[in-house]
């Protein structure tokens, strides 16, 4: 990716929606710090009240698995079916599974 | 005794003391609405915006309150639209022009920590109306003085351009600031009545939360000059006029529009 070094870095930012929740990942921005991107993404992601805590992560630290190793990273889980739960009788009070 | 409906104060005091609270949060909302569309960044102009769209809403809470004050009916968009250049009374700092977005940031700063201060103390008004707007706006104008003083800071301690740049900002809107902290009859009669905080106590702490600051942001405090700028009593500098009319022009033009 080339950098315009006349611009801000880019930073993605994850928001958690309600305490519980796992941080979400909502979009990125561009500051000149990690506290602008707080701001930023304050400002940003959170106006109707969408979040109550806010991560950002600058996005060159973020290592992505490579798109044309999909096949060789992916597939071969699709036909081992028993790493998933499906063989148990879940009872029927059981209601968030 | 005379009926006294709000406390100990007269209602036309009160009235016009809520309007100056109120008229420092129109004035300065829409000065910085100027920056929509032209901030440095994207996420700028949205930042700015939205501290443009709290402080209009602070304005409405307190005009809608002055005009119930009052007692005459007005409503805040009559009270915010309708009145002339001398029935104004924000201070004079908050109509500056933008200038560049350093000394936006300067008297943005100025302002968020004088109203931190002031909404901080008035948190414990006798007039609970004004107490529970306080703790709303404090809670708003926290994060405004975070996002300004984070910014203060960046350019202060930034490049040598950027520091000369909000170093004279900062020299020139300072003579300003004293009419924040210069008591006045009413201001006195606020006190006294357990309305408003003494200013006294408030320009102490805005001292000290601003030394802080600048201190961070390697910045220097000018020294107070006396000034002759009376804005809170209504007598403004040349830059209202020009915000009034952009404000104004479609309700006087449009009486009562709605869309």
């Amino acid at each position: 990716m080339s950098e315009d070094s006349r611009q801000w870095p880019l930073y993605e930012v994850f928001v958690r929606a309600r305490g519980g929740l796992d941080h979400k990942h909502v979009g990125s921005l561009h500051a000149a710090d990690a506290r602008m991107a707080i701001d930023h993404a304050r400002d940003l992601y959170t106006r109707r009240l969408e979040g109550i805590s806010i991560w950002v992560v600058p996005s060159k630290e973020i290592t992505a698995s490579d798109p044309t190793e999909t096949d060789s990273l992916f597939e071969p889980a699709r036909d081992k079916i028993y790493r998933h739960p499906t063989f148990y009788d879940i009872p029927e009070e059981v209601k968030t599974l | 005794m005379s009926a006294m409906p709000f406390g100990r104060v007269e209602p036309q005091a009160l009235f016009r003391y809520v309007l100056r609270l109120g008229d420092l949060n129109l004035v300065l909302g829409q000065r910085l609405g100027e920056w929509v569309g032209h901030a440095p960044a994207l996420e700028e102009d949205l930042g700015l915006a939205n501290v443009a769209l709290d402080l209009i809403g602070q304005a409405r809470l307190l005009l809608t309150y002055a005009g119930e004050v009052e007692g005459l009916g007005r409503d805040e968009d009559d009270i915010a639209f309708l009145r002339e250049h001398g029935q104004y009374l924000n201070p004079v700092l908050v109509e500056q022009p933008n200038g560049d977005f350093g000394q936006t940031i300067v008297r943005q700063v100025l302002i968020d920590a004088f109203q931190l201060e002031m909404y901080e103390r008035m948190h414990a008004s006798t007039d609970e109306r004004l107490a529970a707007i306080a703790a709303k706006a404090a809670k708003e104008v926290r994060y405004h003085l975070r996002y300004s003083s984070g910014w203060l800071v960046r350019l202060g301690d930034g490049t040598l351009e950027s520091h000369a740049r909000v170093q004279s900002a900062l020299d020139a809107l300072w003579p300003y600031t004293v009419e924040l902290f210069a008591e006045d009859e009413l201001d006195r009669a606020m006190a006294d009545g357990g309305v408003a905080p003494r200013l006294a106590d408030v320009h102490a702490a805005w001292l000290t939360r601003l030394d802080a600051i600048l201190a961070e942001a390697t910045l220097e405090r000018p020294s107070d000059r006396a000034h002759s700028w009376h804005g809170k009593r209504g007598q403004h500098s040349e830059h209202l006029g020009y915000i009034l009319a952009e404000m104004q022009h479609l309700q006087r033009a449009y009486p009562e529009a709605r869309w």
